[in-house]
């Protein structure tokens, strides 16, 4: 049982040696008292049924494997994607111990980000005390040259007051009075990470755009300000940067992370790295409009640019798929005057020469999504552009508008008439219509992988496959830095949907003297 | 003599402090002994046992000590009148932080500390007026105080408050063994006071275990920082107070309360003329509209 330096095996395939076997085995026959496997396997089965799922639907009390995130965790994202911002989470420490090591997990990159850590006696007094402790370490250790400051439950629910802690903390001397500290109240309980970030991104130009507002003019610096909402994908934000290059249209990203969320291995540690400048931040209401990428989780920063900017925020939807990215362009072009350029058009052609070579394979395909308000509804949209045909439809965090928004979109086209839209909905949920409605594949981040098991676990001709698209994606390499919006991020999610279509095929075909008549060389 | 917990609630302002103090004097006086917890954010639950302005709170020495951790029983314990035992939770200043959680903090720490280990007979929790939060229901919590005194008067709020604090103690009776012990009546000189009251205790199932008349004595004694029973031995509150601790002493009657509905109290409240008829005519009517019609 025991390991050789020489030749360490990890826990797969080493606990299926035999000795392994016989001890687990053992085990659970005589310590753990669990059911027989027959009555397991039963109730496993049953999971799987229309009756359950009748069941699982009525459930109320209970929430198992949400499809969404806590608040805080969107205002941290938000947070990095500032030149030289420390995000700084004013509550319990455990809180942003499982920010950090969220981002670890999906970006593969050290996320700084610190906490006031409140202990008991914060909890009583509240927690100004360690608001100005942390505030003048985090200076001092880290020198940020601005720190976004968002909460945990802990400080939400004994309510503490994050403007009169910040302000007190000026006034004695613990920060200077001139350090940009913007602020968001965070309550994980309400909301999800998307309304964290749109919060966040809200104190923060709300803290540059206080008194400063007189000497500004909408359009005067001939720009367009782009807000990428809780945005993981870091190809989305150099696509952007791209496409408007090549249109000649002088843009601001509002909040980009890509450089710290992508340091290269040069033996320098990077805590800062790129971000949108403060300068950038305050030239932003003199932009000709502001754009929000993601306008369904954003109701908060568009209230900002219309009220308190000036600018129109005129209305997009989430510029995926093809026709979306049309609109997307043709708005920039209309709102700049700049024409759409022909490597732009040529980029498009090129889609759409994707589309016709792979529809043959995508038509009638069906698939099961899940994920944040805006990609669900693009990709739903760029499903039906590729004549693929969505089954359910599920944002966990989403409202009444958006799923009629949802099914206005798919009453439009032959391929959403069997569409269901859930909302409220956990991945539970979602188990239950993957084995009663069984589509050809599911779309999701990487929590589907368990769902993808459990059909496998009913026979393989119920197994979904997991497509992996969206947050987080914890077991796959790199996938973050690929690029979802655009015609270059639908040239992406087609290859991914097309390729995975193709590789179960070959799975299915591979039957040697049964299926494999099909095995084709060319597809 | 098993240790007896009492928790003693009522409206704010009702004179609980006053009263707790007083008949903790008289159950000192008979030989008992006995600890106060101020369960109350103003932290005077204790002044005049100790003659002094308001006691040092455990949150408070905690803050300055960094943490409950770093405090020992002996720092925030004071010791008064006849050997009682004083102690205050404490709480942060009004409008931060969260006084409930002070509560729960500075039980826990007690109980850590084997304060309740000492050779006592009585504890007395003195809790903050309304129940507002689960902070401040942690005296009547599984294994704290098993006897609630609600201290109330002959006024329509205090008796309201009451009724609302039987509520309250419904939900922890069922599970525990919590139970209401009784009504103190501390006296305002309301017509017909003592009658009322005994029938708001038979409505909800309990009994007044004594009515305290008004004396100025009392205020008397407390301007000086003292009970009446230590200023003014032969005075006839004192003797009132001897006699509540002494009823307290025997009190054998606890039960899970049977709090009486909205519509039931102001039917009490009408027989005793402590309030009107309601005319359902008037209500949402406007002053213009009444000398109009």
């Amino acid at each position: 049982m025991s390991q050789t330096v020489d030749d360490i095996k990890p826990s797969y395939p080493l606990f299926r040696a035999p000795e392994y076997k016989d001890n687990l085995a053992n085990k659970r026959s005589t310590v753990e008292e669990g059911h027989t496997s027959e009555r397991v396997a039963q109730v496993f089965q049953w999971t799987t049924t229309e009756e359950y799922k009748e069941l699982n639907f009525k459930r109320e009390a209970l929430t198992i494997n949400p499809a969404k995130a806590c608040q805080p965790l969107g205002a941290v994202l938000c947070a990095l994607g500032f030149e030289k911002t420390l995000p700084y989470v004013h509550g319990s420490q455990g809180c942003v111990a499982y920010f950090r090591s969220y981002f670890n997990r999906h970006f593969k990159e050290p996320i700084a980000c610190v906490s006031d850590s409140m202990t008991e006696d914060a909890a009583v007094f509240g927690g100004q005390k360690n608001m100005f402790d942390g505030l003048e370490n985090a200076l001092a250790l880290y020198k940020p040259e601005m720190i976004a400051v968002s909460t945990t439950c802990m400080a939400e629910v004994i309510g503490d007051d994050l403007s009169s802690f910040i302000t007190n903390a000026k006034k004695e001397g613990h920060i200077p009075e001139d350090l940009p500290v913007p602020f968001a109240h965070t309550p994980s309980f309400v909301g999800s990470h998307t309304t964290g970030w749109d919060n966040m991104f809200e104190g923060i130009v709300r803290s540059f755009s206080l008194k400063t507002m007189d000497d500004k003019v909408v359009g005067s610096n001939g720009k367009i300000n782009l807000v990428p909402g809780f945005e993981t994908y870091l190809g989305n934000y150099r696509v952007m940067h791209r496409m408007l290059d090549e249109m000649g249209v002088a843009h601001t990203m509002l909040c980009d992370p890509t450089e710290v969320l992508d340091t290269p291995a040069d033996g320098e540690y990077r805590m800062y790295a790129g971000g949108t400048t403060q300068a950038e931040v305050k030239d932003a209401p003199n932009a000709i409009d502001t754009l929000l990428l993601q306008p369904w989780q954003l109701p908060k920063t568009k209230k900002h640019v219309e009220l308190v900017w000036n600018q129109p925020a005129t209305p997009i939807n989430i510029p995926m798929g093809l026709e979306w990215t049309d609109d997307f362009l043709m708005k920039v072009s209309e709102l700049t005057g700049k024409p759409i350029p022909a490597s732009l058009a040529k980029e498009r052609g090129r889609l759409v020469d994707m589309m016709t070579d792979s529809h043959a394979w995508l038509h009638g395909k069906k698939f099961a999504l899940y994920g944040d308000a805006d990609y669900v509804l693009g990709m739903v949209k760029f499903l039906l552009e590729l004549g693929a045909e969505p089954t359910d439809i599920l944002c966990q965090h989403a409202n009444k508008r958006w799923k009629k928004e949802v099914e206005a979109i798919l009453a439009k086209s032959p391929y959403g008439k069997g569409a269901t839209v859930h909302t409220g909905a956990d991945l539970w949920h979602f188990r239950s219509l993957v084995f009663t409605n069984k589509p050809d594949f599911m779309i999701g981040n990487s929590y589907g992988k368990f769902i993808q098991r459990d059909t496998l676990h009913k026979g393989k001709e119920f197994e979904v496959p997991l497509i992996r698209i969206g947050f987080p994606i914890f077991d796959r390499h790199h996938l973050h830095r690929m690029t979802t919006l655009g015609y270059e991020g639908a040239m992406y999610i087609l290859t991914t949907l097309v390729n995975a279509v193709l590789e179960r095929l070959d799975e299915e075909t591979r039957g040697m003297g049964t299926t494999d008549y099909n095995y084709d060389l060319v597809r | 003599m098993a240790l007896r917990q009492c928790a003693i609630y009522g409206k704010g302002g009702i004179g609980k402090s006053t009263t707790t103090q007083n008949l903790v004097a008289g159950l000192a006086e008979a030989g008992k002994k006995v600890m106060i917890v101020g369960c109350d954010p103003k932290a005077d639950s204790t002044r005049l046992i100790l003659h002094a302005k308001a006691q040092n709170s455990i949150m408070e020495m905690a803050a300055n000590a960094g943490s409950v951790e770093d405090l020992e029983l002996e720092d925030v314990l004071k010791v008064g009148y006849r050997g009682i035992k004083c102690v205050e939770s404490g709480g942060p200043e009004p409008g931060v932080g969260c006084a409930g959680r002070g509560v729960i903090t500075a039980i826990n720490f007690l109980e850590e500390e084997g304060a309740y280990e000492a050779d006592l007979d009585f504890v007395f929790y003195d809790v903050l007026g309304d129940v507002v939060c689960g902070g401040f229901a942690m005296p009547i919590r599984e294994n704290k105080a098993q006897e609630i005194y609600i201290v109330c008067s002959g006024e329509m709020m205090a008796m309201y408050a009451a009724n609302n604090i039987a509520k309250g103690i419904v939900k922890y009776a069922n599970s525990g063994s919590v139970r209401l012990a009784g009504l103190i009546c501390n006296s305002r000189n309301t017509a017909r006071e003592d009658e009322l009251i005994m029938e708001l205790a038979r409505q909800l199932g309990t009994q007044m275990i004594h009515f305290v008349p008004r004396d100025n004595v009392v205020q008397r004694a407390e301007i000086r920082r003292m009970t009446v029973i230590e200023y003014d031995p032969k005075a006839g509150q004192a003797q009132q107070y001897r006699d509540l601790a002494h009823k307290i002493i025997n009190n054998k009657n606890f039960v899970i309360p049977t709090p009486i509905t909205m519509d039931a109290l102001e039917a009490l409240l009408m027989d005793f003329g402590l309030m009107d008829e309601e005319d359902e005519s008037v209500v949402g009517k406007t002053a213009e509209a009444e000398a109009a019609a």
